[in-house]
């Protein structure tokens, strides 16, 4: 158990501190190459917590696609690719205030619930045949449901995004 | 491991999210923020899947990863829209709808 404790305290740094820069980073392409580490550190944590199948999707449609999207949006909409000074509006003070008012409440509210409890691992890792079992049963109206999404979030943004 | 490891760390992603969506001025780092705050909401339902012993929590994460890919797409078309009219993408300039 100590292993797995001292690889999720160290995954769990670079993510916290990623995700710092991600939000207070002055360059634009720097931001979202810390979006990077951020979305590595969670298919880890993934790994950590036997869910090996969401772990590789997460790789390869969240790194693998989404982050390039955010390159091309950064890159067509001409952003400035070196510094840029005026990254903030002026609600910084404010939203650092919420921000770490939810952090209280939301940590304490957790400590006071799941104290001392522990994950049991039943096993070996859930397999993706199970995943796949549930997806295509007890899921399948969902999963289609989200098919349908895709399909009009794909016509939705052609239409938007093109030239006539 | 504790559960409450998993669970602050996405306490944690969720507030840096926050900070991020309230606090940035480009369209695309909002963006990014938003990203930051499913992910932390994956974490959790991961996290609780592994303690319930239910393949659950894949399923509802993976869902989640689809509906974020189709709103990246459909925000980052509207941001190039807004580029396209307005040359510019501060969100403190968008105030057609202003009073």
């Amino acid at each position: 158990m100590i292993a797995q404790n001292v690889a999720f305290g160290i995954i769990a740094a670079a993510m916290i501190i990623s995700a710092i820069r991600v939000v207070t980073a002055k360059n634009l392409v720097r931001a979202a190459l810390y979006l990077v580490v951020v979305l590595a550190g969670v298919a880890a944590q993934y790994i950590l917590l036997a869910a090996e199948f969401t772990a590789v999707v997460q790789v390869l449609i969240y790194i693998g696609a989404i982050v390039v999207l955010f390159l091309f949006g950064i890159m067509l909409t001409r952003a400035p690719i070196g510094e840029e000074s005026d990254l903030y509006n002026d609600q910084r003070g404010l939203a650092a205030v919420v921000a770490l008012v939810l952090l209280g409440v939301l940590v304490y509210t957790l400590n006071d619930a799941f104290h001392r409890t522990h994950i049991r691992f039943a096993g070996g890792p859930q397999l993706t045949r199970q995943v796949g079992d549930a997806i295509f049963s007890t899921y399948l109206l969902p999963f289609e449901v989200v098919s349908v999404v895709l399909l009009a979030a794909l016509v939705g943004a052609i239409v938007i995004a093109r030239r006539d | 491991m504790l559960l409450n490891e998993f669970l602050f760390l996405g306490a944690a992603l969720f507030c840096i999210g926050v900070y991020g969506v309230l606090a940035r001025k480009n369209g695309v780092l909002v963006l990014m923020s938003v990203e930051l705050i499913l992910n932390a909401v994956n974490v959790n339902l991961i996290a609780f899947g592994a303690f319930i012993h239910t393949v659950a929590g894949q399923v509802f994460a993976l869902f989640v990863i689809a509906i974020a890919a189709a709103e990246v797409g459909v925000g980052l078309a509207i941001v190039l829209l807004i580029y396209r009219n307005k040359k510019s993408i501060d969100v403190t300039e968008m105030d057609l709808m202003r009073g």
